[in-house]
């Protein structure tokens, strides 16, 4: 990465740098100067970014500038925080998240999201992933339901390893494979947005690489969108990076792009390892 | 390393006499604080013990009860064929006593004789026959308590040294009973009669069933009143209120209401259920209600504890999943907090038991001679019961309240055991 340490000094802009590309993706998730509040107290400051369908979008940057607030907005997970606030417009298919006709429940299920930590419920594995096709009704009947966990399962690359327990506890299952339950849940209600945050920081190299591999499969039909620390990880899985810095999206790009050749300042000395 | 890392290690020497002198004050604090714990424990079991035994020494004696075997001959003149409910059963009675002891002629004496069974022992027989109209006519051996003294007697209870004009019972009525002891009559088997009657006038018949019936009766009330009510309350607190000046208001008047004294609650009980509403007195359905402020604060904050206590990983997972609020609820929450909401709920409701200041408020100390068909008859409770008992100047009493304090006690034990029992059966890692 460091041989791009590009001749012309980078200059550090108020305004979001956005580097387009031709070939992106038509766009699914788009915000338009969105700020969050927690409170009093202003945590994003008039983000705006548009994140193409089928690929992988990593936003990266320094610890506590906003990435996971940012991604929970975009399935208002944010609303169960008191005293959080949104401003701003975000979109889902060029319509209004925060519109009040829109329910909350709806967006949740089309737009899924994975936790740093994997958080299976204390269920079988089966009624992990059947739970979400439940709850919605996207089954109507036993064998259908067997045939999305299935596919779920098939999806998350778990199926093999837990096709002849599907009875066992899903707390039972490895770190890396209670991750892989996590995602397999999530896409058991075909979304067409998946949130990661920091998925693989519980992981070891091994089930990192699984999971990697995973995101590279769903992003053929999937929106992702990945937060990580891991810079390799970033530069491995995402076809586009985010930089956020102090709340602030300091920098948005084809990912090649912002690992060699910032233009700001800081993802400079982000990517550089000059502070983090 | 800078010089400053270096000149701080060079600072401090582990080997120091003054280091291992700390090293060894903190030790001996420690020992301290074990050797406290030890004693503080060993108080607290000692005293428990203490409180057992002198209740084991007293009560065990109520749980057998003397019992003499008499042959009754119904005779026809005194009772009525068409309805043997009526008849002069006293006179039967009387007949038996002159067949056993034909040399007692005096009326005075006879009288004498007479108390050595259970005053209730024409009753006995009137029920024997009624339920058996054949029996008129013949010959039948009965099994009835001896009266309050010469279970006493038989007990040991009595001494028969002591001067005659000490005692209950005089050396006549010794004489007598030792004949029949002689006869092989007198037995003292386990005294059913605890669980199955209720209360009486005469210890030798006085049983806790009416007591325990209500008892159940009251808990019941209480539990279907509080259990709902409190998990309610306490998911809308935990779950939906917003927090601010209001929600903080109500959280500590519940936590203040949980330390209210129960002579309180019987007083609202008294003046609200009963004055207001003109709820009968002493009726179960009122003690419930009573009971139920008492558990209602208790069950509230477990529910709460137990609500904060799952995890907020699981919420999230299931909100990210699409559930609305009150799947989250009722999927998620609920089911990993029951543990803890079902523990908490019969701690309480073994607290319930043993509240004895609001039952006596309410009326539940009445003096009642049968188990309460239902929720508005008159009743009293296991606690009540022993408050009366423990009143009463009979030496039958005292034994029977000790040994309806173990029962009581007995009842607590296996309210908290099931509660361990839950807690460890249902209890989920993740
Ligand atoms: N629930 C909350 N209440 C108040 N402030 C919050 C809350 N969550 C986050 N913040 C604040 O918002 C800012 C952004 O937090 P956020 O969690 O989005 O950072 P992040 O980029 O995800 O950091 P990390 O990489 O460490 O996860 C931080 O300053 C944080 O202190
Ligand atoms: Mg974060």
């Amino acid at each position: 990465m460091n041989q791009a340490a590009n001749a012309e000094a980078p200059a550090r802009s108020a305004e979001t740098i956005v580097v387009d590309d031709p070939n992106m993706n038509p766009i699914r998730v788009a915000a338009k100067d969105t700020s969050v509040y927690y409170g009093q107290k202003q945590a994003l400051f008039d983000v705006s970014i548009d994140i193409p369908e089928r690929s992988v979008t990593s936003f990266i940057g320094p610890s506590g500038c906003g990435k996971s607030t940012f991604l929970r907005c975009i399935n208002r997970m944010n609303d169960t925080i008191d005293g959080c606030r949104v401003e701003g417009l975000i979109t889902l298919d060029e319509r209004n998240i925060y519109d009040p006709s829109l329910d909350v429940v709806e967006l949740r299920a089309r737009v899924g999201m994975v936790f740093q930590k994997p958080n299976p419920f204390p269920k079988s594995i089966y009624d992990n992933i059947a739970y979400g096709p439940r709850i919605h009704g996207l089954a109507t009947n036993k064998s259908e339901l067997d045939g999305v966990v299935e596919s779920s399962l098939r999806k998350a690359g778990l199926w093999e390893e837990v096709k002849d327990r599907l009875d066992d506890p899903g707390t039972g299952l490895s770190g890396g494979q209670q991750q892989r339950l996590c995602i397999a849940r999530a896409v058991a209600v075909s979304p067409e947005v998946i949130l990661m945050d920091e998925p693989c920081s519980a992981l070891d190299p091994i089930a990192t690489a699984k999971v990697e591999e995973l995101i590279d499969e769903l992003k053929e039909n999937y929106c992702i969108i990945i937060v990580t620390h891991s810079m390799q990880q970033a530069a491995r899985v995402s076809q586009r990076t985010a930089f956020f810095h102090l709340g602030i999206l300091v920098e948005v790009g084809p990912t090649e792009h912002i690992f060699t050749n910032p233009k700001d300042e800081r993802t400079h000395d982000y990517i550089t390892g000059r502070f983090g | 390393m800078s010089t400053a890392d270096a000149a701080l290690t060079q600072k401090f020497d582990w080997s120091s006499e003054s280091a291992a002198a700390r090293r060894r004050r903190r030790h001996r604090a420690d020992r301290r604080l074990r050797t406290i714990g030890v004693v503080a424990i060993s108080i607290a079991i000692g005293l428990l013990g203490i409180l057992i035994v002198s209740l084991v020494s007293t009560g065990y004696r109520a749980f057998v009860q003397t019992m003499v075997t008499v042959p009754v001959y119904v005779d026809p003149q005194f009772v009525n064929e068409d309805d043997p409910s009526k008849g002069n059963y006293r006179a039967i009675v009387k007949g038996t006593l002159e067949t056993l002891f034909p040399e007692v002629t005096d009326p005075r004496e006879q009288r004498e004789l007479a108390r050595l069974l259970t005053n209730n022992t024409q009753f006995m027989i009137r029920a024997k026959v009624v339920a058996d109209p054949k029996l008129i006519g013949t010959t039948f051996d009965i099994r009835v308590p001896v009266s309050d003294p010469f279970d006493q007697l038989n007990k040991g209870v009595i001494d028969r040294d002591l001067p005659e004009d000490r005692r209950k019972i005089n050396d006549k009525q010794i004489g007598w009973y030792d004949k029949l002891e002689a006869e092989g009559r007198v037995s003292t088997p386990f005294n059913w009669g605890l669980f199955v009657n209720s209360d009486s006038r005469f210890p030798e018949l006085a049983g806790l069933a009416g007591a325990i019936v209500g008892s159940f009766y009251a808990l019941l009330v209480c539990f279907l009143i509080s259990f709902p009510v409190g998990i309610a309350a306490a998911v809308y607190l935990e779950e939906f209120a917003p927090k601010n000046r209001w929600t903080d208001l109500i959280e500590v008047n519940i936590n203040n209401l949980a330390a209210v004294p129960s002579i309180v609650f019987g007083l609202l009980g008294l003046a609200v259920f009963l004055n207001f509403f003109g709820l009968p007195r002493s009726a179960p359905l009122v003690g419930g209600m009573v009971l139920s402020l008492m558990t209602l604060p208790t069950i509230i904050i477990v529910t709460r504890a137990s609500l904060k206590a799952v995890p907020p990983s699981i919420r999230e997972a299931a909100l990210g999943m699409g559930a609305s609020r009150h799947q989250v609820i009722t999927h998620h929450v609920l089911p990993l907090a029951l543990p803890g909401i079902l523990t908490g709920t019969i701690i309480g409701l073994a607290q319930a038991l043993g509240e004895t200041a609001p039952l006596l408020l309410i009326g539940m100390n009445a003096f009642i001679t049968s188990p309460p068909g239902g929720l508005l008859d008159a009743s009293t409770a296991l606690p009540t019961q022993i408050f009366i008992w423990a009143d009463s100047p009979e030496r039958g009493f005292v034994d029977r309240t000790s040994a309806a304090i173990l029962v009581l006690l007995g009842f607590l034990i296996i309210m908290n055991g099931i509660a361990i029992f839950l807690r460890q059966r249902l209890e989920r890692t993740w």
